[in-house]
């Protein structure tokens, strides 16, 4: 479903990815893990087509087309979903509002029938309540005074809204209380699909112990430099990213 | 709020071209000879049948007018205009004004079916009232004798002159007098049509009113001239929105708009003024230099103008309010738009004279393309305006880099403890937010749309609800063009 193949990628000049391969069959779910720094939100923000982020070698296929050659929203379109590590506050855009233009931009892509206001309000208040968001968080402009854990768990409706088929995760248990976590996990393995591939960013073990992963990456000084099966996350928890460094060197 | 947001963004994305209101009206017109001169302005006081003394007051005007020149201290490049290589009046040719809507010129009522006016009652939007206001005069005003029930007078300012002469003889001229500005008195002089509001003591006024004015034939100046009076404990909600064909040669519009609040009473005044802007080279477009003055007379009265300025290639006008009455308030609400080779210079005027008078200023400019955009607001506390208030929040938002945006706020105070906070900000708009857009499927036109209107929000909730939509798209829309 996608393909990574020798990805180089730049910011400013700087490179930052140095040859990423990493390969995603459908229904499959890859945890990424790495140490500050290392690139993985650049390697997510690649994959979604931000601007400012050169691609200088290498080729990304996405059920066999080239990734790279679409503008963001075609790949939005495509399937493709980011949850942000950060996610950004839009003032005076309601939250309700923005996911509903998101969704129905979606749904013409697809070629399908935009959803009116009160179908749309009945699909937002049923995966709004599974994720513990009210009401008064819908009515509120985008991310606009959210706490951490709310932006999170706002990501999270975003993706359980928009149903991709490819969703990254960037560290979108960070900042998450213990409810939280599960209620976020609960989400991710709600979704988790024979059609639906998820690339999850994470610094923590314990988020694995909930969504248990079909394999586990190292990415670090811009490349991947280990993977494994899920106890391979186990492994790191226990000795640290030292010996893959090291390794590496 | 949300519901129209999205629904908006959705109107946005399904209209095509950029100005959708450029036809014109293949009409057969009456016009009045080239030029100004007395006998024009003769022409058009004989023409409306007017009484004696405002054929004088026009004259007076016109007389004062060749004494001024032309403003200077806008931040605009103003091309020479030639007053006398233009029409001062022009209307549809009509035996006889309609006596009733259905007596209006089928062409008439298609142009406006066109720009999503209906006009025959039974298709209205429900609680509007509609002036219509074709180039020099008024083709049709609907819900009259409903308004008259609850003693509302609402009519082309023309018919107030035959039918209401003791009003408009006092009140005409009363906030803004003909010699106050080179435009105002020009258009004192030549007034051509307009409407005329009159809410007797104590009466809500059941439907909003509002005004469309459309100009249609090429070369012609649009002078109208609106009062509105609003008597003791009374209230009235009026909008006015505006469009033209698309011309190659600029157009002038020179209003005045007059508003007179009694004690306890209260006028919301909006404006969606949408006329031809120009095309993307900055060729042709309207010259939007208006004067709109509400004067709060009476205690605890309040005058209220949101504005959404999108159209014109050159905007000039700064609504203001003269705060005499004690406790009056006075507010202002705009958003204004240039894009493209567009140019606005607006703002508003808050003079304070009664004790505790209060006002309320929130601007928001947004520049894209080549666009100039200055706001330009003077807060003035009277010796009177003991603990007088003013609060001013000014935003500008720029789109790409060869646009600019100003911000000239004139203080003045002559009485201590008046207080006056100002706060300004400029911002471009948002990689980070627009990418997040952009992430989630939508568009980057839409994506801008949605991000300023969500900049504009605070104005855009000032609206009345029918016309919130209508204001949303037109964010929209002007801002064609501007990304990528
Ligand atoms: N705009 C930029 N200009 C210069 N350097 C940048 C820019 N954006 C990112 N970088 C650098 O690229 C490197 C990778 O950053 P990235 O955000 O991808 O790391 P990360 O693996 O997601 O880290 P974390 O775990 O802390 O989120 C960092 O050294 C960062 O400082
Ligand atoms: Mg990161």
């Amino acid at each position: 479903m996608l393909e990574i193949r020798d990805l180089h990628a730049s910011v400013e000049g700087q490179a930052i990815l140095n040859g990423v391969d990493l390969s995603v069959g459908p229904g499959e779910v890859h945890a990424v893990m790495g140490p500050n720094g290392s690139g993985k939100s650049t390697l997510s923000y690649v994959l979604s087509g931000r601007e400012g982020y050169a691609v200088d070698r290498g080729e990304v296929l996405y059920d066999g087309r080239d990734l790279l050659e679409l503008e963001p929203e075609e790949r939005a379109a495509a399937g493709l979903f980011l949850a942000f590590q950060y996610p950004v506050e839009i003032p005076g855009v309601g939250t309700m509002t923005f996911l509903r233009t998101a969704l129905n931009a979606l749904r013409r892509g697809r070629g399908e029938d935009e959803l009116d206001a009160m179908q749309f309000l009945r699909v937002v208040r049923q995966k709004a309540r599974a994720l513990g968001i009210g009401d008064d968080m819908l009515k509120r402009a985008l991310n606009v005074g959210f706490s951490g854990g709310e932006k999170k768990r706002n990501e999270m409706l975003q993706l359980a809204i928009l149903e991709p088929r490819l969703a990254i995760l960037d560290e979108t248990d960070s900042g998450l209380d213990i409810d939280a976590l599960k209620v976020v996990a609960e989400g991710v393995n709600a979704l988790r699909s024979p059609d639906r591939a998820m690339l999850i960013i994470t610094h923590y073990q314990r988020l694995l112990d909930h969504i248990v992963p079909d394999r586990v990456h190292v990415l670090a000084k811009g490349r991947i430099l280990r993977s494994g099966g899920s106890e391979l996350a186990l492994e790191l928890e226990e000795k640290g990213y030292g010996e893959i460094m090291g390794e590496a060197a | 709020m949300s519901r129209v947001a999205a629904e908006t963004v959705e109107q946005v994305r399904s209209l095509g071209d950029r100005y959708k209101y450029g036809f014109v009206t293949d009409i057969e017109s009456e016009q009045a000879p080239k030029g100004l001169n007395e006998d024009i302005v003769r022409f058009i006081s004989a023409i409306k049948d007017e009484p004696e003394w405002l054929l004088e007051w026009r004259l007076e005007a016109f007389r004062h007018w060749q004494t001024m020149t032309e403003p200077n201290w806008a931040k605009l490049g103003i091309p020479m205009i030639d007053y006398q290589d233009a029409y001062y009046y022009s209307a549809p040719k009509q035996k006889e004004g309609p006596k009733s809507l259905d007596e209006v010129d089928p062409e008439l009522l298609a142009t406006y079916d066109k720009l999503g006016i209906p006009l025959r009652e039974q298709e209205m939007l429900a609680g509007v009232a509609v002036d219509a206001v074709f180039d020099s005069v008024s083709v049709a005003t609907t819900f009259k004798a409903k308004l008259e029930e609850h003693g509302v007078i609402f009519c082309p300012i023309s018919e107030a002159v035959q039918n209401h002469p003791e009003l408009v003889r006092k009140y005409l001229g009363s906030v803004v007098p003909y010699t106050d500005n080179f435009f105002a008195t020009l258009n004192s002089a030549v007034f051509t049509d307009g409407s005329f509001v009159f809410v007797p003591k104590g009466v809500r006024c059941p439907m909003e009113l509002s005004t469309y004015f459309r100009i249609n034939a090429a070369n012609t100046g649009q002078f109208e001239r609106t009062l509105i009076i609003a008597e003791d404990s009374s209230y009235v909600s009026y909008l006015e929105g505006c469009t033209a064909p698309m011309r190659d040669e600029h157009q002038l519009h020179a209003a005045v708009v007059e508003l007179v609040a009694l004690d306890d009473a209260e006028i919301k005044y909006s404006t969606v003024q949408n006329w031809y802007p120009g095309d993307e080279n900055g060729v042709g477009g309207i010259f939007n230099f208006v004067t709109k003055r509400g004067a709060c007379i009476g205690a605890r009265s309040k005058i209220s103008w949101t504005q959404v300025e999108t159209g014109s290639a050159i905007t000039w006008k700064y609504p203001s309010c003269m705060l005499h009455g004690a406790d009056s308030v006075g507010e202002f609400y705009s958003i204004a738009i240039t894009n493209n080779y567009q140019q606005a210079d607006t703002g508003t005027k808050m003079v304070h004279m009664g004790p505790r008078s209060r006002s309320r200023v929130i601007s928001k400019g947004i520049s894209a393309g080549r666009a100039s955009n200055a706001y330009r607001g003077l807060v003035k506390m009277l010796p009177g305006a003991a603990s007088a208030r003013n609060y001013t929040q000014c935003d500008s938002l720029l789109i790409g880099s060869k646009c600019g945006a100003h911000t000239f706020p004139y203080i003045e105070s002559q009485n201590r403890s008046a207080r006056v906070e100002h706060e300004a900000t400029t911002s471009k708009i948002d990689d980070d937010q627009l990418f997040y857009c952009r992430q989630r499927g939508i568009g980057e036109e839409e994506a801008v749309a949605l991000i300023v209107n969500g900049f504009c929000r605070e104005v855009l909730q000032q609206l009345p609800m029918e016309f919130a939509v209508e204001a949303q798209k037109l964010v929209g829309i002007s801002l064609e063009g501007s990304v990528g």
